[in-house]
C-alpha cells in the first residue's frame, strides 16, 4: 500500500486546481483519474471562457488546461492515469483498479472532484445509434477530431446545448435545429446570438416527439408544447438528420461521497443530491472534501475556484500555511467565487450554494 | 402565433434592446466614424472587454455583471475589442464613408480573402445582401479569433452581422 497527504480523485479543473494550491503550500499531492488522459472536460472547451483576468478570461479553456498541468509537472504532483477508483473506506483508504490490478492508497486528506455526467431522455428511438450527449459530440469533434453526423438536431438551450452547437457548426457539421422544452433559452444570450447568426434555428417549447430510423438516426419528428408543457396537437415537425445530441442537463457524480458517509442534500439548482460541505470544501465525514461540479453543477471557472479552495483547506489543516495566510487565500477565493455567482444567471446558484453551506450550519 | 421578441426568445438582442443597453453608440456617432457596437445584453459574468480597449472608452466596473458601457467619445473603433470578446458579441461599424463598413470576428474555416464578394447575413443568418471583404485581421493576441472587414450597402449598417459560412472544398 502506497501513502500520500492528499489523495485527489478527479483530474478535471477542480481536481487539478486543487493539487496546484496543495502541492505549492508544500504538501505531498497524489491526483487519480479513470481517464488516458488528465484534464477532464477541460481539453474540449475550444472557446474563450467569461469571468474577468483573475478567472482567466478571454483564454480559451484547453489553454487553461494545458496551464494548470504544466504546474502540476514543475510541483511534482504525482498524477496516476487510467486509475479508476472504486472505495472509499475507513481511515482515508482508497481502492483503484490500474492496470488491470488492484491497488490501494492511503491519504490523511481525500478530495472528491469526480464531476458530473449528462443527463439523458428517454423518447421513441432515443436508443438508436446517433443519439448521444452533447458532451459526447463535443468531445469527438475537439478531442478525437471526428464528426458524429453531417446533419444535428440539439436538444436543450443551456450553455452546453449552445456551445457545443457551435462547435459543431465550427467543426464542419450542420446544426439543422435546436429545441428547447422551456419557453425561453437558457444558456447566455451571446451564445445563443452566435448560432443565429449562423442560420441555425432555435424553437422553445418544443421537444422531441420520437426519432426515426430502423439502424440508426434518420431523421426526428419535434413537438411544440403548450403553456402546460403539453404536446400540441397537429404541431409536429419533421427534420431529415443523422445525429441527435442531448444537452439536457448533468447530474454530479457523487457514488464516492455517497459510500464514504458524507451527508448529501438535494438542491434542484445544482442538478439534485450534493453532498453538504463547509466553507473549506470539507464534507460531514471529517478529511473528505469535495470540489467542482460534484458538489453541484456549475462550470469550469466555478469548479477551478472551489478546487482552490479545497486544495488550500486541505494544507492549511495538515499544518502547511503560518499565521493567517491560508485564511487569507481562502477570503480572496471566496471572493472570485461570488463575482462568478452574480447576475441573473448566477444568482440563483449563489442563493443554492448557500442553501448548501447552511445545511452544513444547522447540521452543525 | 407571434414570436415574442428578444434575447431570451430569439437569440439575439431585439432592436428594443439594442435601443437601450449601453454599449451601443448613436446614430451620430456612427456617421463619424468607425465605432463599437456592442451587442451584449444580459447581466453575465464578464469583461475581458474593460480591459481591451486601450483607449478606456468600455466600463463594465464592479460587479463585473454589469453590462459594457461604450464611451462613444473615446471610442476610435480599433476593434481590439472585437476579439477579446468571448461571446463574440462586439462588432464595429463605420458610416462615415459612401458604403457602410462592418467588423465582426469570425471563427469557422475557411477564411475569405481580401476583395472576395460574400453573402451578408443578419443576426438570424439571413442572406440579406452582397458585400465586399476589405481586410481580415488575424494576430497571435486575437488567439485564432479572425476579424473580418465587409462593405455593404449602407442600409444594411444595423443589420449586416457576419457572413454566410464558406463551404469546405
Amino acid at each position: 500500500m502506497k501513502n500520500t497527504e492528499i489523495a485527489i480523485i478527479g483530474a478535471g479543473p477542480a481536481g487539478l486546481s486543487c493539487a496546484v494550491e496543495a502541492a505549492r503550500a508544500g504538501a505531498q499531492v497524489t491526483v487519480l483519474d479513470e481517464n488516458l488522459k488528465p484534464g477532464g472536460q477541460l481539453f474540449k472547451q475550444i472557446h474563450k471562457f467569461f469571468g474577468s483576468r483573475e478567472h482567466q478570461a478571454g483564454i480559451r479553456g484547453f489553454r487553461i488546461g494545458q496551464n494548470l498541468l504544466e504546474e502540476t509537472e514543475k510541483l511534482g504532483v504525482n498524477v496516476l492515469l487510467s486509475a479508476s477508483v472504486y472505495g472509499i473506506y475507513e481511515d482515508g483508504l482508497i481502492a483503484y483498479i490500474k492496470d488491470g490490478r488492484d491497488h490501494t492508497l492511503k491519504a490523511k486528506k481525500i478530495v472528491i472532484a469526480t464531476g458530473a455526467s449528462e443527463n439523458a431522455l428517454a423518447f421513441p428511438g432515443c436508443t438508436l445509434p446517433g443519439v448521444m450527449g452533447a458532451g459526447a459530440a463535443q468531445t469527438m469533434i475537439n478531442v478525437n477530431r471526428v464528426l458524429p453526423g453531417e446533419k444535428i438536431l440539439m436538444v436543450g438551450s443551456g450553455n452546453v446545448g449552445l456551445i457545443v452547437s457551435y462547435q459543431l457548426l465550427q467543426a464542419g457539421a450542420d446544426v439543422v435545429a435546436l429545441i428547447e422544452a422551456a419557453p425561453k433559452i437558457g444558456g447566455y444570450g451571446v451564445h445563443a446570438a452566435k448560432i443565429r447568426r449562423a442560420g441555425v434555428p432555435i424553437y422553445t417549447s418544443t421537444t422531441i416527439k420520437e426519432v426515426l430510423g430502423e439502424e440508426k438516426v434518420e431523421g426526428v419528428v419535434t413537438v411544440s408544447l403548450d403553456e402546460k408543457w403539453r404536446p400540441l396537437e397537429g404541431s409536429e415537425k419533421e427534420f431529415r438528420v443523422d445525429t441527435v445530441c442531448l444537452a439536457v442537463g448533468l447530474s454530479p457524480l457523487t457514488e464516492l461521497a455517497w459510500m464514504a458517509g458524507c451527508e448529501f442534500t438535494f438542491i434542484p439548482a445544482l442538478g439534485g443530491h450534493v453532498p453538504i460541505h463547509d466553507s473549506n470544501m470539507e464534507t460531514t465525514v471529517p478529511g473528505i472534501y469535495v470540489a467542482g461540479d460534484v458538489t453541484g453543477v456549475e462550470e469550469a471557472s466555478s469548479a477551478m475556484e472551489e478546487g482552490r479552495l479545497a486544495g488550500v483547506a486541505c494544507a492549511e489543516s495538515l499544518g502547511y500555511f503560518e499565521g493567517q495566510k491560508a485564511l487569507e487565500l481562502k477570503q480572496e477565493i471566496w471572493r472570485r467565487l461570488d463575482a462568478l455567482r452574480t447576475g441573473p444567471f448566477g444568482e440563483a446558484r449563489f442563493r443554492a450554494k448557500n442553501e448548501q453551506l447552511n445545511a452544513r450550519r444547522k447540521l452543525a | 402565433m407571434m414570436q415574442k421578441q428578444g434575447v431570451i426568445y430569439q437569440g439575439y438582442p431585439s432592436e428594443e434592446e439594442l435601443s437601450r443597453i449601453p454599449g451601443v453608440p448613436s446614430d451620430e456617432r456612427i456617421k463619424k466614424g468607425p465605432v463599437a457596437f456592442i451587442e451584449c445584453a444580459q447581466e453575465i459574468p464578464c469583461n475581458p472587454c474593460e480591459e481591451a480597449c486601450p483607449f478606456k472608452a468600455i466600463t463594465v466596473g464592479k460587479p463585473i455583471t454589469n453590462l459594457p458601457a461604450l464611451d462613444e467619445t473615446k471610442c476610435t473603433g480599433c476593434g481590439t475589442c472585437i476579439a477579446a470578446c468571448p461571446g463574440l458579441a462586439i462588432f464595429v461599424v463605420n458610416g462615415s464613408k459612401e458604403k457602410a463598413e462592418i467588423s465582426f470576428p469570425y471563427e469557422y474555416y475557411p477564411l475569405p480573402e481580401k476583395g472576395d464578394e460574400v453573402d451578408c447575413v443578419d443576426r438570424e443568418g439571413r442572406v440579406v445582401t452582397g458585400g465586399t471583404v476589405l481586410r481580415i485581421a488575424k494576430s497571435q493576441k486575437y488567439d485564432a479569433t479572425a476579424v473580418i472587414t465587409v462593405q455593404v450597402p449602407k442600409e444594411y449598417i444595423k443589420i449586416v452581422r457576419g457572413i454566410k459560412r464558406l463551404g469546405r472544398s
